[in-house]
Parts: C-alpha cells; sequence; structure tokens
C-alpha cells in the first residue's frame, strides 16, 4: 500500500510514558473468559512488585465471574508479549522485562469460562 | 423575451463555463494539493457529471423535499408519535444515530468544501458543492427530526459535545478526522467511494428500515428526505474511482491501497450497526449476517468484479469481515453492557423470545458462546445486581474500538497484534488496522485514545463520575440498564396513560 504521509512530516506520540505521571500502561487478559469484553488497560508503577498484579488488579477485574474463586496462581500459565513467562511475584515489573504498554495474558488449565464456552 | 436555453446549453453554462484558467497565479500555487498524493490527472474535462445537475434546479429540489420533511415532522409532534415507536429501547438506535453519525454529516459537509476547493476540475468542484450543502442539510434535518425525541428521553442533551469526548465516539470520530487529514484523493476515495458506495447500504438500511418496522415515522421521513442525495452520492463515488483509474496507470497501487484501508476502517466502524440491529431494535429487520451477506458479499463482490478491469480486487482482509460476521454484533453489545454505565445510552440483555431469534439466525454461534454469558448478566440483572466492568478497556491504535474481536479461526481467542515504531509498542484489534498502522505510523501515533487520555488525566478527573461529568452525561439515566432507567419508568407511566384514554373513548 501506498503511503502518502508527506515526507519528512513527524507526528507526535500521545501515549509516551512520560505522560502518565510516573506510571506505566500494561495490557491484561484472562484468558477463555470472553464475559469481560476486552483486554483490560491499567496504569501501574513500574516498580511495583508483580504481586499487585495477582493481589490487588485482577480480583478487582474478574472477581464478579463464578471461575475466579478457582483461580490457583501455582496453575496459572503466562505470556508477556506473545512469550511464555513465569512471574516472580516480588520482583519489579520493570525488572522482569515489564514495559509500558506490555501485554500480559494468563489461562489456568480447566478454567474455560461459563459453561466452558469461553464466556 | 431572452430565448429560453435549452438543457445541454444551461448545463455548459452553469457548470463548466464556470472555470477560468489562472493568469495571475501558477496553477500549482492555486491547487497546491494536487501533487501530493501521487495521483496523477492530465485532464480534468473528462470528469463526467451523471447527474447533469444544475445549482438552480438543485435548490428546487431541495426545497421542495424540506417543505415536506418539516410538515411531517410538525404532524409528528403535534400527534405525539413517539408514544407510538415499539418501547422505549428502540429510542436507544436514535441516540446512537445523533451522536454517532450525524455529526460525520456535518464532517461530510466540511470535507466535501475542502476537496471542492482542491479540485482543479469544474466538473468536481460542482459536483462536491452539492454533496457539502446536501451533507449540512442532512445535519439539520436530522437534529430538527431528533429535537422531538429530547423532549421525552434521556441522553438526546448534548451531542456534538459527546461525540467529541465520549470513549466509543473517538470511533466515528477518528474515522472522520482520519479522512479529513488525508490528502483530497484519498478523502474522496474514502468517503464516496469506500462508505458511500461500498458500505452505505449498511448504514442507512438498518437504521431506516429499523425506523420503519419500530414505528417512528419521523426518522423514516428524514430518510426518505436524504435517499436521492445519498443516490448522486454513490454514483459520485463510483465516477470518482474510475475517472481515477482511466486518468493514469500510476494511480492503480496507491488507489487499491486506499481501498483496502478504507474498506476496513469503514468496517469496523459498522460494528456500532451491528449491534444495533440484532440487539437495538425491538423489531428486528434482518440479522447483521444476512445484511453483510447481501450488501457486502454479494453486491460488493459484484461491483468489485466490475471493476477487475481496471486492475482493482477486492478489499484486503475482506474474508475475515465474513469469518466474523457471526460474532460481530454478540461481541460488540457485550462491550456496551460491560461499559453501558459510560454510554450515552441504555444497554440491556435481550429477552427469552429474542435469544430464540438470534438463536435461530446464528445457529453456528450464539448458544455455543453467547447465551451462557448473556444468561448470566440478565439473571444479575433479575437479582437487582447488573453486571458493570469495573476496568477500562485496551483499545486498539488504529479504529480504537475496545480489543474485543476474536481471532478469525477462533472465537474465544482475543486477536492481539503489535508493532513497534521508534521504541514504543503499538497495539491492534486485526491485521487489517495493523496494516494501516504500519503504512502511515507518524499519522496513527497521534491517536487520541480515550482510555489512555482518562489516565494521562485530560478528561476531567481519575473517576468514573467525574469523566462523565465531563462527558455531560447524566449519571443514573443518560447510561442507566434500562430495565433501571427513567426512560423505561416514564414509558410504563406514558403507555398506561395512553391506555386509559384509549378505554375512555
Amino acid at each position: 500500500m501506498s503511503n502518502t504521509t508527506p515526507a519528512g512530516y513527524e507526528g507526535t506520540p500521545l501515549d509516551k510514558v512520560e505522560n502518565f505521571h510516573g506510571n506505566q500502561l500494561i495490557y491484561l487478559d484472562w484468558e477463555k473468559h470472553r464475559m469481560f469484553c476486552s483486554p483490560i488497560c491499567v496504569p501501574v508503577p513500574p516498580d511495583a512488585p508483580f504481586g499487585i498484579v495477582c493481589d490487588d488488579i485482577t480480583p478487582n477485574a474478574y472477581g464478579e465471574h463464578p471461575d475466579w474463586q478457582h483461580i490457583d496462581w501455582s496453575e496459572v500459565q503466562w505470556t508477556l508479549d506473545d512469550e511464555p513467562f513465569q512471574p516472580d511475584m516480588d520482583k519489579s515489573l520493570k525488572d522482569q522485562g515489564i514495559h509500558h504498554k506490555s501485554v500480559l495474558r494468563f489461562y489456568q488449565p480447566g478454567l474455560d469460562g461459563l459453561e466452558g464456552t469461553g464466556g | 423575451m431572452a430565448k429560453k436555453l435549452n438543457l445541454r446549453d444551461k448545463y455548459a453554462l452553469m457548470t463548466r463555463d464556470l472555470s477560468w484558467d489562472p493568469s495571475y497565479q501558477p496553477f500549482e500555487k492555486l491547487f497546491p494539493q494536487m501533487e501530493m498524493e501521487g495521483i496523477k490527472i492530465d485532464d480534468w474535462s473528462k470528469w463526467e457529471d451523471p447527474f447533469r445537475l444544475t445549482m438552480d434546479a438543485y435548490w428546487k429540489y431541495q426545497a421542495e423535499k424540506e417543505r415536506k420533511l418539516y410538515s411531517i415532522i410538525d404532524a409528528f409532534a403535534q400527534n405525539n408519535a413517539h408514544l407510538n415507536v415499539t418501547d422505549a429501547r428502540y429510542v436507544n438506535a436514535i441516540k446512537l444515530f445523533l451522536t454517532g453519525v450525524s455529526p460525520l454529516e456535518y464532517q461530510a459537509h466540511r470535507g466535501f468544501a475542502m476537496v471542492g476547493r482542491q479540485f482543479p476540475g469544474v466538473g468536481a468542484q460542482v459536483a462536491c458543492q452539492m454533496q457539502s450543502v446536501d451533507e449540512l442539510r442532512h445535519v439539520q434535518t436530522q437534529i430538527h427530526t431528533m429535537s422531538h425525541y429530547n423532549k421525552y428521553f434521556n441522553g438526546f442533551h448534548d451531542w456534538s459535545h459527546m461525540h467529541d469526548r465520549v470513549w466509543y465516539l473517538s470511533v466515528p470520530k477518528s474515522f472522520f478526522d482520519d479522512a479529513m487529514t488525508a490528502g483530497p484523493f484519498e478523502f474522496i476515495t474514502a468517503i464516496s467511494f469506500s462508505f458511500e458506495y461500498v458500505l452505505t447500504n449498511l448504514l442507512f438500511m438498518p437504521f431506516m428500515s429499523g425506523a420503519a418496522y419500530n414505528g417512528d415515522m419521523a426518522t423514516v421521513t428524514f430518510g426518505f428526505s436524504a435517499q436521492s442525495d445519498e443516490s448522486r452520492h454513490m454514483t459520485l463515488g463510483l465516477e470518482v474511482i474510475k475517472f481515477m483509474l482511466e486518468a493514469h496507470p500510476d494511480n492503480l497501487p496507491i488507489i487499491q491501497g486506499w481501498i483496502d484501508k478504507w474498506f476496513w476502517r469503514g468496517y469496523r466502524l459498522l460494528s456500532l450497526v451491528s449491534m444495533m440491529m440484532d440487539y437495538m431494535l425491538p423489531k428486528r429487520v434482518m440479522s447483521w449476517k444476512e445484511a453483510w451477506d447481501m450488501y457486502f458479499v454479494q453486491n460488493g463482490g459484484a461491483l468489485f468484479e466490475d471493476l477487475a478491469r481496471y486492475g482493482v480486487r477486492m478489499p484486503k482482509h475482506w474474508e475475515v469481515s465474513v469469518k466474523e460476521a457471526d460474532r460481530l454484533s454478540h461481541e460488540t453489545w457485550n462491550v456496551f453492557y460491560n461499559y453501558g454505565h459510560a454510554a450515552a445510552f441504555n444497554s440491556w440483555m435481550p429477552s427469552e423470545e429474542e435469544m430464540e431469534w438470534l438463536s435461530a439466525k446464528y445457529p453456528e454461534t450464539f448458544d455455543k458462546y453467547y447465551r451462557p454469558r448473556f444468561t448470566f448478566f440478565r439473571n444479575l440483572e433479575e437479582q437487582g445486581k447488573p453486571f458493570s466492568n469495573p476496568t477500562l478497556p485496551m483499545l486498539c491504535q488504529t479504529c480504537q474500538v475496545p480489543m474485543f474481536y476474536t481471532e478469525p479461526d477462533d472465537p474465544t481467542t482475543v486477536c492481539f497484534r503489535a508493532s513497534e515504531y521508534k521504541g514504543d509498542h503499538y497495539h491492534f484489534c486485526s491485521d487489517g488496522c495493523k496494516d494501516i498502522f504500519d503504512n502511515e505510523p507518524e499519522k496513527y501515533v497521534q491517536s487520541w485514545l480515550p482510555v489512555h487520555q482518562i489516565y494521562q488525566g485530560n478528561c476531567g478527573g481519575a473517576t468514573v463520575p467525574e469523566v462523565l461529568e465531563w462527558y455531560h452525561l447524566v449519571d443514573g439515566a443518560d447510561n442507566a440498564k434500562y430495565p433501571f432507567s427513567p426512560d423505561y419508568e416514564n414509558w410504563k407511566k406514558w403507555k398506561g396513560q395512553v391506555a386509559k384514554e384509549d378505554d375512555a373513548a
């Protein structure tokens, strides 16, 4: 496809990490739970330990699902930006390669949504 | 008395004869955007005007249509005809139209005025001028028609403010902003061809037939009043494409790229229409899937077969749109149910009877994927604690829709695509949206993504009530789940009243 942006034109990116008051954005998706329509976007301090994802962010986001009570973090499989990932709960997000606008997806085998429909 | 001009002479005098060759300024300075996109036009006199319409005739026709329209609108108001719609849920389709579509008519008015100024050919200038005036007329007639509903229902009071601010309205807004910030040839390909010619039946037909099926004669009337304009616009769209393709062989790859891009952008925008058709109309016209099959796969397919002689092929990724047809409306409505508390209309769950209709229209997917989650939501509603998603969604950098679309071959897994550009990361809902970004990253790094803007502190505050206030949404009314909304309460009262009056008579 042709690119008709005039040569030499530079746009100003609106979502540089500097614009988020010391936070960075992460995106989270609980796979096979499409009752929650979309992945979510959350601002987090890059120095926070990974534990905030499991202890604060996800229970608030996903707690209403009947599957949530069966979440067992030791069983959960993670990907970080499409690569398999083993989080360290105590290490900071930044120190385990989670950057501004990283995508974290998690799935626990056996938890496949309402009536096993992915919902 | 002067001799009356015959039609041919009159047409020549009132269109082509309005042109002149500049003598004080060089041509390039008068039409500075002619070269920037790489489109080559050697002879503008080859532009054909299929309607041969001159301005004097144009005013006469339009004035006649206005008189008819306004007399019907008056009658509608005097007869309290809003009470004749199927039920008050229907009115939410009109709220979506007023906040999401009517502002685009105004944008189209501006866009055609702009490109009419940029094109050097007088035939193109006249056609664009008429369309520009048409679009202004459309937005005015829509506002006047829908203002009647504003007296009785919530959510109609500040539509243009909402269009600029409310999260999902950034989808239609950014669609037009993208076209307006392109060059004139891309704008006219985007709006006249890709949208008006290829996809307009999928916007106008559902809203206007939906209005007719649901007893909203006011909206039907503005639809009729716009219809003859729309057919002129569609013809312009096709003529423009043929004119550019015939002008020079170098134009083909540029135009094909725009067709690919604007098909995909338009199709993503139509997600809103898909849910309107399948979920928001109490009396349904046809399913989204049936409409997509008829208007795009069959009619669009025939169009692209015709255009094959110019070397044009079907828009890239059109096959994905067919795979998505079985799930688009369900996935979209789920978004508006999840985040209904931040929407400018009421959302609800389908009744059992409506679920049967969905199941019959979508035998492959509805019961298998969507009925369980919608039944779960409905049960929560019945317990008086309707579900609201407590988070903010991830958005696509290009279309700005929440990333709800699922993988083309797997309806349970979100479709994630990403690009890295100048050290930053960007995310997309589809290959179509990723392609658009990758071709013009300097444009789309500037996307004003509502969720990110909220987190940057640019939308009135960090809490939902603050953001709703900044949107000018009235919490508890405009955004309530329908069974808990004042619109529903009022509707029941009014209909009870009407029944009593009928009994008395």
